[in-house]
């Protein structure tokens, strides 16, 4: 170190050219989460909750069923950005820290799946009596 | 400086705690009627005559953490549209800077009362 150009030193080194990627994608989907949240928060308010079928029938809709498909990706990279920028301020320790972003990796993802899997079942699973659990 | 943390705050708050409780709902609505309403007798509201002492209080804690999902997705919300003003270069005026974050905060805490005054209404109706 501390030979070559100021270009050739810092090379590798860090996020060089990728901090606004993770920027841009950061306001991306929060421009996503204000819509679809909001879409989200309005038809909970007005959806009667306690009734199994009619919130079905409503999350069986096509249309709804794209949105939370979206909602959810949406809304779980958006956390993974933002949760990646508070443990890299936050944890200490290179170990702790990667170990901290396998974890959030894990957790983002598996819960994206999980989402997914439980929206498209919904939408296409017929209501009433199907066996097994989720 | 305080609305900056609460932005942190709130959306770790929404990332576990909301992101949880939302695929726990998507979870149950897609395993079938019983699954549900055992996930509305833990979360809201247990039909039975005799509540169990478990349901009593994951009933009360339930509301609780929804109270604070809503009010931490308003000041997520309210928050994130200021820094959308920001990132455009305008905004950073002490003064100006001042009133904004003053108003993201009350603006979160007068939405979550309405908001929860409504459901107590629509709750009240029937």
């Amino acid at each position: 170190m501390g030979n070559g150009t100021r270009l050739g030193r810092v090379r590798g080194l860090g996020s060089s050219h990728h901090g606004s990627h993770h920027w841009l994608q950061q306001r991306l989907t929060a421009l996503g989460n204000v819509l679809l949240v909001t879409w989200l928060f309005v038809s909970l308010l007005r959806l009667p909750l306690d009734d199994h079928a009619a919130v079905h029938r409503w999350a069986s809709n096509p249309t709804v069923a794209l949105a939370l498909i979206l909602l959810v990706i949406s809304v779980f990279w958006h956390f993974r950005l933002g949760l990646q920028v508070l443990i890299e301020d936050y944890v200490h320790g290179e170990a702790m820290r990667l170990l901290a972003i396998v974890a959030l990796n894990f957790y983002a993802i598996g819960g994206a799946a999980y989402g997914i899997f439980a929206i498209v079942r919904i939408a296409l699973v017929p209501v009433a009596g199907v066996p097994g659990g989720m | 400086m305080a609305v900056s943390i609460l932005h942190r705050i709130s959306g770790d708050g929404l990332a576990i705690a909301g992101a949880l409780m939302f695929l726990w709902w998507l979870g149950a609505l897609a395993a079938g009627p019983d699954a549900y309403a055992a996930f509305v007798a833990c979360v809201w509201h247990d039909p039975s005559p005799e509540i169990g002492l478990f349901h009593q209080i994951t009933n009360i804690l339930g509301k609780v953490v929804l109270v604070g999902l809503t009010w931490a997705f308003f000041q997520h919300l309210f928050s994130g549209l200021r820094h959308f003003v920001l990132d455009t270069g305008a905004g950073y005026e002490l003064k100006t800077n001042k009133l904004w974050s003053t108003l993201v905060m009350v603006g979160a805490v007068l939405a979550t009362t309405a908001t929860w005054l409504y459901i107590a209404k629509e709750a009240l109706n029937g």
